[in-house]
């Protein structure tokens, strides 16, 4: 467009109105003027653009960016929310932490709390090898079931929770399955494992040689009535699991039941005292006790 | 750059009269002083503003009772407890479905008055075209009427216009103001809340609101107007895509009107036995009309169709003493019609207005008879997915569920909550009241949903297949009403 060449713009012909001048195709475009406040906000939004520019992070240098007046990143929002958030449960968590678990679970309010708090320490901390659910799979307890290693009383799961199964802690939950089967002197032979194998199927009421079961009572009541009990009940302060029930940790067939004799088992859970604070542990002991296999 | 072209303003259809150089991009708005005028149609609207307003502004203040356990105001949308109250409806958030009816009953109507009688809506009943009528009379209270008000603001400025135009922004302000604080008042208990801003201890959000009413009705109605129409709203291009050659539109009756001449030129030549057109030129139409248009150039845009350019016409009309009806609520195939000398037709019954009337009557229906068979028991469960089941040590089978109790009545209910098709199952919750054929009583406060994890227990001799279909079934203990979730039971 030149200034001093001016020329009478176009008229549509069928609706009289000027055209801009432009054609495609001997399509014209008819010019209908825009309001200029409509102008006027387009400029104004490119004004406001320069005012993100100098207050947020915008210009990329070489190794960093440049950070804007007040400092602000999206990750600093997001730690100064979960400050607020833990602000906000302070109180709560404080009377959380004096309160003794029994006492909880008669305070509604109090167990909402805990309850709300103990699913998402859940699973941030414990559905990894519990499942979400707290379903769990081989090797891993089930925390939904009424078969508990170490007891399922509430004080008996914080204290699980706490110092761990097996694990680094000074107070940890101790005690292992030993190997029968291993090593150059094993103290069981072969046929031995079969048969005592045989007499645990028997205990849990399962298909098995009843000769070899016959043979295995002795083997059983000499090596393994110690930690699992002369009627194979189990023995909570060692861990060692309920042999007449129906639920195993690592397989209900014999198979599994013989490699558990000659290999031993020790699974090992990690003690969160020390990681995650009293309060969310007695929110999470509090959360797996309702999650339906809790005693009372 | 380009020399002495007039920008042409957007409502001028006109051909352009252009000197040189090119035409602008972007027009200022052209400031419309729409005059006076008394009438028919104006009397239509004023009666119909004061009832909108009347409406709007005292509704909150209407009471209903509900009972002792909810808000006895009968239009209330309660953000906090999540409920929505209209006289004897009561919606919960997951029932939002009547407010897509009511959307769709909007849009059909819309549809309907277009087929029907054009842009009803926008002449008469759209909350930018009532505040903005209401805002142009405070302009004439304050600053005149159109000559008046016009003269004035070639004139330079004095203390008596700075006067008139501080009291009209004032006047402005207070409505506006007021159009904002009757806005909070659907949100909350009407009298608290007024008593509350009195006293400022109205919450901060209220405020927040009432401020922001404030500037977008100062703005909209008072300084925007019928740009609101043109630029932002779609309504208008939609209808002008609705409309048909039958619904009624104000009309400029051009086979009556034109050729335009003198009230003196058209005596001589209707004397001499001679066609001469009934416009005078006087443009009235023009100077009453809220949005600056001229109809005699047809439908259009801009044009909201209120019907005061009728008003005004018909003054003139009478007293050059020819019939009225020069504008009119005419259609267009009637215009064309007469001009070719045929006889006018009316097809007020036609698949079009049958079409939008008949949807509207079935989602009428629809709607009607879901809000009068509304269940006020509701239950609904999710099944734990992980586990699925779970295998207890005497070989029982357990399945763990999330279940909601709705009770949607205002007063504190008993339930009982059967599983049926499973029998021998055991039904374990936490909180229940008490028991009855082994099925638990839960207690659901007033107006409130309750969630309960329930425990299924199956014996380990039980043979039952990996899915049995079951189903939950909540039972009020009292009227013996109730509602029915169908899920599953798994098993090994």
């Amino acid at each position: 467009m030149s200034s001093t060449q001016t020329h009478a713009p176009e008229i549509d012909a069928v609706t009289g109105t000027a055209t801009t001048g432009h054609s495609w195709d001997g399509i014209a475009e008819l010019n209908t003027p825009l309001p200029k406040w409509w102008l006027w906000i387009f400029y104004a939004t490119i004004v406001w653009s320069f005012g993100y520019f100098v207050v947020y992070p915008s210009w990329p240098l070489a190794t960093s960016h440049t950070t804007g007046v007040f400092g602000w990143t999206s990750r600093g929002e997001v730690a100064s929310d979960i400050e607020d958030l833990k602000k906000l449960r302070s109180g709560n968590n404080a009377k959380l932490a004096a309160m003794p678990l029994a006492d909880v679970t008669k305070d509604p309010q109090m167990l909402d709390f805990a309850k709300a708090q103990g699913k998402a320490a859940f699973g941030d901390n414990c559905a990894p090898c519990h499942g979400a659910g707290g379903g769990g799979a081989v090797g891993f307890p089930s925390l939904v079931d009424d078969d508990w290693l170490w007891g399922g009383k509430i004080d008996q799961i914080e204290q699980t929770i706490k110092f761990g199964v097996r694990s680094a802690h000074a107070e940890t939950r101790a005690g292992a399955m030993t190997a029968f089967g291993t090593g150059s002197s094993p103290i069981l032979k072969k046929d031995q494992i079969e048969q005592v194998a045989d007499y645990v199927l028997t205990l849990s009421k399962q298909q098995a040689d009843a000769k070899s079961a016959e043979a295995g009572k002795a083997v059983y009541a000499e090596n393994c009535a110690v930690c699992h009990g002369d009627e194979g009940k189990g023995n909570q302060e060692l861990g060692a699991p309920n042999l007449t029930d129906g639920i195993w940790l690592y397989g209900k067939d014999k198979a599994a039941i013989v490699y558990g004799v000659v290999n031993g088992r020790g699974g090992v859970m990690p003690n969160f005292a020390g990681r995650i604070d009293d309060a969310t542990i007695k929110s999470l002991a509090v959360y797996v006790h309702q999650l339906g296999g809790g005693v009372k | 750059m380009n020399a002495g072209v007039k920008p042409t303003a957007r409502h001028d259809n006109a051909p352009v009269v252009v000197e040189t150089g090119e035409g602008e991009l972007y027009v200022s708005r052209r400031k419309i002083y729409p005059q006076s005028v008394k009438g028919r149609f104006r009397t239509i609207k004023w009666s119909l503003l004061a009832f909108c307003l009347a409406v709007y502004y005292f509704l909150p203040f209407v009471r209903w009772d509900r009972g002792p356990h909810s808000p006895d105001q009968a239009v209330l949308i309660d953000m906090p407890s999540r409920r929505f109250y209209f006289f004897f409806v009561e919606i919960w958030p997951q029932e939002v479905y009547f407010i897509t009816g009511l959307l769709i009953l909007a849009a059909l109507s819309l549809f309907l008055m277009n087929a029907v009688a054009g842009r009803i809506w926008c002449g008469y009943l759209c909350w930018q075209t009532v505040w903005t009528d209401l805002f142009q009379a405070i302009e004439r209270f304050t600053e005149g009427d159109r000559r008046e008000h016009y003269k004035a603001d070639q004139q330079p400025w004095t203390a008596n216009r700075v006067a008139r135009r501080a009291a009209k922004y004032f006047l402005w302000l207070m409505v506006a103001w007021w159009t904002g604080g009757a806005w909070v008042l659907y949100f909350a208990d009407a009298p608290t809340l007024v008593k509350q801003l009195l006293t400022f201890q109205a919450p901060a959000i209220a405020y927040t609101w009432i401020g922001i009413l404030t500037v977008t009705t100062f703005v909209f109605a008072g300084l925007m107007r019928e740009q609101v129409c043109v630029y932002m709203c779609p309504w208008p291009r939609i209808q002008a895509a609705l409309t048909d050659e039958h619904a009624l539109n104000v009309t400029y009756r051009y086979d009556r009107g034109e050729p335009r001449m003198s009230v003196k030129k058209a005596t001589q030549l209707r004397a001499a036995n001679q066609p001469a057109g009934d416009c005078v030129d006087c443009d009235q139409c023009v100077a009453v009309c809220p949005t600056g248009v001229d109809i005699r150039k047809g439908l259009q845009l801009d044009c909201i169709q209120c019907g005061l350019c009728i008003d005004a016409c018909d003054t003139v009309m009478k007293k050059i003493g020819r019939p009225t009806g020069l504008i009119a609520y005419d259609t267009d195939i009637n215009v064309k019609r007469r001009q070719s000398g045929e006889a006018e037709t009316w097809r007020l019954v036609r698949p079009r207005t049958l079409l939008y009337a008949g949807v509207i009557v079935v989602v009428i229906g629809v709607m009607l008879s879901a809000l009068l068979l509304r269940n006020d028991v509701g239950v609904n469960a999710m099944h734990d997915r992980n586990p699925i089941f779970v295998k207890l040590s005497d070989g029982s089978v357990r399945n763990a569920y999330t279940v909601n109790l709705l009770n949607k009545k205002s007063m504190p209910r008993r339930f009982l909550l059967r599983v049926d098709n499973l029998p021998g199952v055991r039904v374990e919750t936490t909180g229940q009241a008490g028991a009855q054929d082994g099925f638990p009583l839960i207690d659901v406060g007033p107006d409130q949903t309750r969630q309960m994890r329930v425990l299924l227990t199956m014996p380990a001799d039980a043979k039952i297949p990996p899915q049995t279909k079951i189903q939950f079934r909540l039972v009020d203990t009292a009227t013996g009403k109730s509602a029915a979730h169908a899920d599953h039971f798994m098993a090994p």
